[in-house]
């Protein structure tokens, strides 16, 4: 019977509409055959789009669709469930990718693009045709989870997944948990010290019974797809290293951040005595038990803070905003003014970014009498030596731009956070990292815990700059998503399975030497020996194919006609 | 050859190198669009007649974006394509086309830049009078 496809081009509220024409789209593959009704939306993903979607399969008895939008890793899924809603079955979905691959791909070229995403759309409407229903495969799901690093969000990761009844494994490289949490002092707004909310993970954590604690432990090999993976740990130990493996069914990588450590003269460092890093300061603080307050054999009377220093960068690659640090050097400068009451503070700022309840802290800073010094972000402050003190000048934003010169006895650089140095652990789950070199989450909104690993979550500022809150939160989040992964026992997998045409076949034992997985077999069929593919081990990686001299074998989805007849439409 | 006529069609894989290619899109690190891409499962699953049926339908090039070593079906993946392009040679020289006309290079899930690097000299070697 001849399919009646509904196809659906979306703006992506300008992400693709800005660069492709899709109107001209929609009227390139109205009139393609089988095309029966052809719409353009803002969001296809949009609620109301989804419930339209759903109306149109219904009433026209649709029997494909068809959605040009993103990625689909992205959307695949959410509108295979629409067309499962409409009672369609969801191998008729058919997705064109035509933002990563033609709108972003090609903003420079409008023309360029838009003429692409015709051609792809044209394609997937040339699959759609040939699409079958299928009913997916269902596999076994290990019930643990392997979280990689034991800091705040990998700690909270565990003791969720544990609380779920999930077997964990919470590995840490160094000796101890609790990776930069313990280094933090007082944490706005809760005025709770790293420490104490340490100690209270520490014990929560030894209350769970699920929870398998590795320390001195490293990740150094990765095999296996999501429901069973195998991990290979090497782990430290006062005579030397050993190996183990064990099996989880997914992986939560918290493996963290490093402090941005400035360069040799930027603003000073390591050129003028008495110019440090933020958390060399609340080291320094946080062990300062005198009177006064000394550093370098030096009475403290005035600290000047240099903000935004490796983040935002105006020339640098850190473009981004490290979102904790604002707060964390109010949180200092209260800190040190309430050990030290008469020392005076001066803020160098880009612009105060402590959102949310954070605010009050700043307000308190200003009360207490702190100075604010709005500098310009082109023009940042000139840090000297002057006559046994440090300099800092400044053009003042909020004062017409005039220059304010403050004199301070300590300069203390607020340094936000980069990329772990460690990049193993990317590299060997080959997770993607984004323009500022954190590991990536499929969507920012949408699927903000999971990578385009299966099975692989993120938490916590592995995935970008992050305070305590809301590394826990993504923590949470994480653990939640690693769970659906694994609560089930069972996984549904895609049924793509390689099958081979009997009549044709002429068993020659190329298949069976090329399957990876001991799928092929040698039976009796229409009296002589063929090829059998068993369903349950095939894993649809489509090796067999192309080895058959006969051009046997096909693959569900991957067929000679379905990959014929996009590369015919994409070759016009 | 006029400049704008040439075709490229890139076979990438689902879990690999496709997400590098949508990478190079989300970083709008831009390459000509005449790039198209299909996605297979594995890049060792790509049979020499699709290939074949691309230049023959008027894809001036094709570029297979491989597993390499990152493929999750197995350790075999670098050989089998190989053996794929290797194939697929000796049919592009019985009917008359350049091999150098099919190009393969393995992918990482994050190597976008290296995508955008291949298919850019890619694009400028077809563009060459004797391709």
């Amino acid at each position: 019977m001849k399919k009646k496809l509904g196809i659906y081009i979306c703006a992506c509220g300008g992400n693709i509409s800005d660069y492709v024409d899709i109107e001209k789209v929609k009227d390139a593959v109205k009139d393609e055959d089988c095309v029966i009704l052809a719409k353009t939306t803002m969001f296809a993903c949009g609620d109301s789009n989804q419930k339209d979607m759903d109306a149109d399969i219904k009433a026209n008895d649709l029997s494909g669709i068809v959605v040009a939008s993103c990625s689909p890793k992205l959307h695949l899924t959410t509108f295979r469930a629409v067309s499962e809603r409409a009672g369609l079955n969801k191998y008729n979905y058919v997705h064109a990718n035509i933002r990563e691959q033609a709108s972003w791909a090609h903003s420079d070229n409008k023309t360029g693009a838009t003429e692409k995403a015709i051609l792809l759309v044209r394609a997937a409407i040339a699959k759609a045709r040939l699409a079958e229903s299928l009913e997916p495969i269902v596999i076994k799901s290990r019930r643990s989870v392997a979280v990689i690093g034991a800091g705040v969000a990998g700690l909270k990761a565990a003791i969720s997944l544990s609380r779920m009844q999930d077997e964990v494994f919470l590995i840490e490289r160094e000796n101890r948990i609790g990776g930069n949490l313990a280094n933090l002092d007082t944490i706005s707004p809760e005025n709770i010290s790293g420490k104490e909310l340490l100690i209270r993970l520490e014990e929560d954590l030894k209350k769970e019974k699920n929870i398998t604690l590795l320390t001195n432990s490293e990740v150094v090999g990765n095999s296996g797809n999501i429901g069973d993976f195998t991990l290979t740990l090497k782990i430290s130990g006062s005579e030397g290293s050993t190996t183990k493996d064990i099996k989880v069914g997914s992986v939560l990588v918290a493996t963290g951040f490093n402090s941005y450590i400035p360069a040799d003269g930027e603003f000073g460092f390591n050129q003028i005595a008495n110019v440090i890093t933020l958390p060399q300061f609340r080291d320094i603080l946080r062990n300062a038990d005198s009177k006064k307050f000394v550093f370098n054999g030096k009475v403290i009377n005035s600290v000047a803070y240099i903000y935004c220093v490796g983040s935002r960068q105006v020339k640098g690659e850190n473009k981004y905003c490290s979102r904790y640090c604002c707060t964390a050097a109010v949180q200092a400068s209260l800190d040190l003014k309430k050990k030290y009451p008469d020392i005076q503070n001066y803020h160098f700022t880009k612009g105060v970014r402590t959102y949310g309840k954070q605010e009050l802290i700043y307000k308190e800073s200003n009360s207490a009498g702190d100075i604010y010094i709005q500098f310009l972000d082109k023009k940042p402050p000139i840090v000297t030596e002057l006559d046994g003190a440090i300099s800092i000048k400044a053009g003042d934003l909020l004062s017409e731009k005039k220059e304010i010169e403050a004199l301070a006895d300590l300069v203390v650089l607020v340094t936000g956070m980069v990329p772990d140095k460690d990049t193993s652990i990317g590299s060997l789950f080959k997770l993607p990292k984004g323009r500022d070199k954190f590991f990536n989450e499929i969507h920012m909104k949408l699927r903000p815990v999971e990578t385009v690993i299966d099975g692989i979550t993120i938490a916590g500022t592995c995935q970008g700059p992050k305070n305590v809150m809301e590394s826990v939160n993504s923590a949470l989040s994480a653990a939640a998503k690693s769970h659906s992964f694994v609560s089930k026992g069972e996984l549904e997998l895609e049924p793509i399975v390689a099958y081979a045409d009997k009549s044709s076949c002429n068993w020659c034992n190329a298949c069976s030497d090329a399957c990876p997985f001991n799928a092929i077999s040698k039976i009796e069929a229409e009296g002589k020996e063929v090829a059998s593919i068993n369903k349950s081990t095939c894993k649809g990686c489509g090796m067999c194919l192309p080895v058959c001299p006969t051009d046997s074998i096909e693959l569900i989805s991957f067929t000679n006609k379905e990959m014929e007849s996009m590369i015919d439409v994409l070759a016009q | 050859m006029d400049k704008r006529s040439v075709k490229i069609l890139v076979f990438s894989t689902e879990k690999i190198s496709d997400p590098a290619i949508d990478m190079a899109g989300l970083l709008k690190l831009h390459y000509p669009p005449q790039v198209y891409t299909i996605a297979v499962r594995c890049s060792s699953g790509i049979k020499p007649r699709w290939i074949m049926r691309a230049f023959e339908k008027g894809f001036d090039g094709v570029f297979i974006a491989a597993d390499g070593s990152d493929c999750s079906f197995g350790e075999s993946c670098t050989e089998k394509t190989g053996a794929i392009v290797e194939k697929t040679h000796i049919m592009m020289k019985e009917k008359g086309i350049e091999p150098s006309r099919l190009r393969m290079a393995a992918l990482c899930s994050v190597c976008s830049e290296s995508f955008v690097k291949h298919v850019k000299s890619f694009n400028e070697l077809l563009l060459k009078p004797e391709n």
